[in-house]
């Protein structure tokens, strides 16, 4: 069964992997996103999130669907689950995991994955500074221009 | 029809307030809905387009709403 969830507490990547391990399965390939000190040359000490729960969950469902889609044959098993609230340095704000047969639509999925995540769901941060300022900050920089066909109008 | 409206984050700050109960005329679009959020104060810190979504999905402004659905604005995401 694939997973998605919004936690937060602390993510158990660990139990994240194991949701998707089976003896059927021959590679699982995982992404997690932390929380780094930087961010565009200001000292970060922490980041908040926060989300539009009920449609953040509906799209990462719908990405877990068309990452499925995308494989021939049996599908990949994705386990996702984005922590909100405070997040220190280092902790991890999203866990990763897709297991297959084959390592190639293992990767391919997780990468397509974390891709749509930054660019559609409905999830938001805001950077804490050693000055004491806050910020919000957004995915533009780092996924493009994001084009949701038959939004803008 | 009263729908209600949702704001979220930098959107949620400029317009002082998560949630809102309007009542918009019947036949409203995505379009009119917007158009009352930004008729509030604080709304010339939203951007031309803001993304819209209907009942937690992205709905285009010209989608036709009706009684009792929640429309939200989407900030710039940031999640990852």
């Amino acid at each position: 069964m694939n997973h998605v969830a919004l936690v937060t507490e602390a993510i158990d990547v660990a139990a994240l992997l194991a949701r998707v391990s089976s003896p059927t399965v021959g590679a699982i390939a995982s992404f997690l996103g932390t929380v780094r000190n930087v961010n565009d040359n200001r000292a970060v000490t922490g980041i908040e999130y926060s989300a539009y729960e009920e449609m953040a969950e509906r799209e990462m469902r719908a990405i877990v669907a068309e990452a499925a889609a995308q494989v021939d044959g049996v599908p990949p098993r994705i386990a996702i689950e984005h922590r909100l609230g405070e997040l220190s340095l280092g902790d991890v704000s999203v866990a990763i995991a897709v297991s297959h047969a084959r390592r190639a639509p293992a990767l391919d999925a997780c990468r397509y994955v974390i891709e749509e995540l930054k660019k559609r769901v409905p999830i938001w941060k805001r950077e804490h500074y050693a000055d004491g300022s806050r910020a919000w900050v957004d995915n533009r920089n780092t996924v493009g221009a994001v084009e949701l066909p038959g939004v803008i109008g | 029809m009263r729908v209600g409206l949702r704001l979220f984050a930098s959107y949620a700050d400029a317009l002082g307030t998560r949630s809102l109960d309007v009542t918009l005329a019947d036949g409203a679009t995505v379009r009119d809905a917007l158009a009352y959020v930004r008729a509030l104060p604080g709304a010339s810190a939203l951007p031309p387009a803001p993304l819209m979504a209907v009942n937690a999905e992205y709905a285009p402004l010209d989608q036709p709403l009706s009684h009792g659905d929640e429309v939200a604005l989407i900030p710039p995401v940031a999640g990852g």
